[in-house]
């Protein structure tokens, strides 16, 4: 590959990408291209398992019976975020957003629009269509204004599959420019004074550890991407994957520059098949075009990777677990130091990135360091992607500058907790993070203030619980998760986990007392100091946080015996009012074993005795008869 | 607990299978792990059996190899049914009733999380976050994914995999 067949490709390709790029611009932005019409299909994870295949073979089929093939191009691309809208078409150059699309909608977007020219209004997604019935631009609706797409810039725009369309959106210009303008100092320089901090957990400053492995003068080194993303409810690594897998080759490529090393390797879950043929195709693909290889882009500089499988182990996100893991051993972690810096995978200095990291690279150095370090606060520069989930609306993958608050992203971005609850916490950074409460909203979001919080970043899982959420619950629910997957090496976590776990077991069932409480405490304070990696380091922090911000409900499942949201089935009771009542039997015939009497047209009752409090009465009665307390 | 063991019931092919596997990544740093996962994919599951061939095909110990395969949740020591069900039980989906879910499908199929039915046609896993958050509570039963599944919905997914055998 030479720098003239980069930009020829480049100018062939950037017409026909440009006019889908009108979801990261804010604001109009039409351009005209070869083909008509472009139809692109959101082909994630989100969108496949709500049957985006299906409706790509039936844009094919009826797409090659009126002979459009050559007028209308289709586009698989990567995630565009709003996964509970799935599956999501987009129409170019229109720019009209189609969700939940159906077999039967897909039938008709294709016949009256695509053929007839006119766009459904009826089947768009509500949010862009005001009141009057005009279409608005999707970047303006409430979910994508307030984002600040950087790491996910091609993700929903490009098909991943093909490497011209990521060369056509300044694709490998800036591995050009770092091997022919900037020495690897250079390059460690622009990162640093980027203020890029790792987006896996710590939050790291990246071009210090890049240097740190740059100083070692052992001959072979390594780079890896830390794609295993275990943190439950956290998919945006998955998503640039699966998106965008070429910025990861990129990236990877500059840092093996920077550092002096020849090899790489990401590690990736198996549990995400998708990502994981992506990246192969791309990685392929760059190997036949020369990004990877010897002597790229003619400079001498020698660079490949290869992918490797994790085998579902949460604690091989942890980076020496991660690296014992690639070695083929057991994944437990090592003491630190020595770090994977200075001794790393087969003892060799190693600089170990997660894929969001990563994606900022390659425009960090083709934009600048100014660029980049001009969004964001002092805690933390440029972007974060965050995965929304629980009880929010607007459940999906937001890229926003740092420093927004809670409030915007849960309220506007998220629009708010759904059936008129109320919001009550947000959980942050997984099983090593912790819940931050409502009142809390107005923080600015950054590395360092939500450790203020008692939580993390982590990796930017974001999860919304509302009033029916049961904070003790939760903060049992993340225990048993690392009780799971401590890797039992130190004893402190594997000990430490499964202690917190049976008080939080005791408090639950209504056996709790108070000094209970005192021992969490205490624990969780062992296990922070003692434990070998942050896995058991930061364990005990779903605790910690509820205790801290929601104590008044483990005093209420402690001291009254009662779980205030209603969760805590041993602390639980239903029973039937009788004022309320009309005895239409509804309850009786769903209750699972049948512990509920009475004749037609009477108030009913149920048997305390053999109730099992599975809540299905409550479910069925129509009259709110019955009652949960 | 009684736990009954399925006699091993290797062929030939598989054997010959393994030891390509096994060829292909010998020299390979690492190597273990991707030997681990397609020897998997060749039998289904990893028994004692098929892990003596590794250990000897690698020329490692028998107790290293078992230490790995029992380390990663994926690697498993007992076959799956035939119709492998995964309960997510990530956050978004637990929050959203994962947890009702799974409960429906234990009592309806009359097993556990981890087991397998009798006539091995289905077995159940509680599986980490798959990452479809915006679809949950999900379960996938082999490759098919449900999204915001209900326990009422449950029998009816369950009965499409029967019917599928009638």
């Amino acid at each position: 590959m030479d720098f003239e067949t980069l930009q020829n490709i480049k100018k062939r390709y950037e017409n026909v990408v440009h006019v889908r790029q009108a979801l990261n611009s804010h604001g109009a932005l039409v351009q005209d291209s070869e083909y008509e019409k472009q139809i692109v299909i959101c082909a994630g994870t989100g969108c496949t398992s709500s049957g985006s295949r299906k409706l790509a073979d039936q844009i094919d089929t009826v797409l090659a019976e009126n002979n459009l093939t050559d007028k209308v191009l289709v586009v698989k691309t990567g995630c565009f975020g709003l996964c509970a809208l799935g599956p999501v078409v987009l129409v170019y150059p229109e720019g009209v957003f189609y969700s939940q699309v159906t077999p039967e909608s897909m039938d008709i977007i294709l016949n009256k629009h695509i053929i007839g020219g006119e766009v459904c209004t009826d089947l768009l997604y509500e949010d862009t269509v005001s009141p009057e019935g005009k279409v608005l631009p999707l970047q303006d609706t409430d979910f994508y204004k307030k984002q600040k797409r950087v790491a996910l810039r091609n993700c929903g725009v490009i098909d991943p599959e093909k490497i011209e369309e990521y060369i056509a959106t300044d694709g490998y210009q800036a591995l050009y420019k770092a091997l022919t303008e900037m020495t690897p100092e250079d390059v460690i320089d622009t990162i640093k004074a980027s203020g890029l901090r790792g987006r896996g957990g710590g939050g790291f400053p990246t071009g210090l550890k890049w240097s740190f492995a740059a100083r070692e003068e052992n001959g072979t080194k390594y780079v890896a991407c830390n794609a295993d993303e275990g943190d439950p409810g956290a998919f945006m690594d998955r998503s640039i994957l699966e998106g965008d897998p070429h910025v990861i080759i990129e990236a990877m490529a500059l840092a093996a520059y920077a550092i002096g090393a020849n090899h790489g390797f990401v590690y990736v879950r198996a549990e995400y098949p998708i990502a994981v043929q992506r990246l192969q195709i791309a990685i392929d693909q760059a190997r036949r075009d020369g990004f990877l290889g010897k002597d790229i882009f003619g400079t001498g500089f020698d660079y490949d990777m290869e992918i490797r499988l994790g085998a579902g182990a949460f604690v091989c996100g942890e980076e020496t677990a991660l690296i014992t893991s690639i070695e083929g051993n057991r994944g437990e972690p090592r003491p630190r130091p020595p770090f994977p810096a200075v001794k790393g995978l087969f003892g060799k200095p190693t600089v170990l990135n997660n894929v969001e990291t990563y994606s900022n690279v390659p425009q960090i150095i083709l934009k600048g360091a100014e660029w980049f370090s001009s969004m964001g606060t002092e805690g933390g520069r440029g972007t974060k992607v965050f995965a929304i989930g629980g009880k929010v609306k607007n459940v999906g993958l937001v890229e926003v500058p740092m420093g927004i608050t809670l409030g915007e992203i849960v309220n506007e971005i998220g629009g708010g907790v759904p059936n008129g609850k109320k919001f009550k916490a947000a959980q942050t950074g997984g099983p090593s993070g912790g819940c931050i409460p409502a009142s809390q909203m107005d923080v600015a979001i950054d590395f360092d203030n939500l450790v203020k919080l008692g939580s993390m970043m982590g990796s930017g899982g974001l999860i919304v619980l509302d009033e029916d959420t049961c904070m003790v619950d939760i903060a049992k629910f993340y225990l048993d998760f690392t009780v799971d997957e401590s890797c039992g090496k130190c004893t402190p976590c594997r000990i430490g986990t499964k202690r917190l776990y049976e008080i939080l077991e005791k408090i639950t069932s209504g056996n709790g007392e108070l000094s209970d409480l005192d021992t969490i405490e205490e624990l969780s304070k062992q296990m922070q100091t003692s434990s070998l990696c942050a896995l058991g380091q930061t364990a005990s922090n779903p605790v910690v946080s509820t205790l801290k911000h929601f104590r008044d409900e483990y005093l209420a499942h402690i001291v009254d015996k009662r779980c205030p949201a209603g969760v805590c089935k041993d602390l639980l009771q239903y029973s039937i009012i009788e004022d309320k009542c009309i005895g239409c039997t509804a309850c009786a015939r769903k209750c699972p074993v049948s512990c509920i009497s009475g004749e037609v047209k009477k108030p009913h009752v149920i048997d305390q005795s053999k109730c099992i409090k599975c809540g299905a009465c409550m479910d069925a009665c129509k009259f709110s008869a019955v009652v949960r307390g | 607990m009684s736990e009954k063991v399925v006699p091993f019931q290797g062929t030939k092919e598989q054997e010959d299978l393994l030891n390509e596997v096994i060829a292909k990544h010998k020299d390979q740093r690492g190597g273990l792990m991707p030997v681990l996962q397609e020897a998997q994919e060749i039998y289904g599951y990893l028994p004692l059996e098929v892990q003596k061939m590794i250990a000897n095909g690698l020329d490692k110990s028998l107790s290293e190899i078992y230490g790995v395969v029992t380390f990663y949740s994926q690697f498993s020591l007992v076959p799956k049914g035939k119709y492998k069900i995964s309960v997510c039980m990530g956050t978004a989906c637990y929050v959203k009733g994962a947890d009702k879910v799974l409960d429906e499908i234990q009592n309806k199929l009359n097993i556990k999380a981890g087991g397998c039915t009798e006539d091995g046609l289905f077995s159940i896993d509680a599986t980490r976050c798959v990452g479809a958050c915006g679809l949950a509570p999900v379960i996938l039963v082999n490759e098919d994914v449900y999204g915001k599944v209900t326990v009422e919905e449950v029998d009816g997914i369950l009965r499409k995999y029967r019917d599928m055998e009638a």
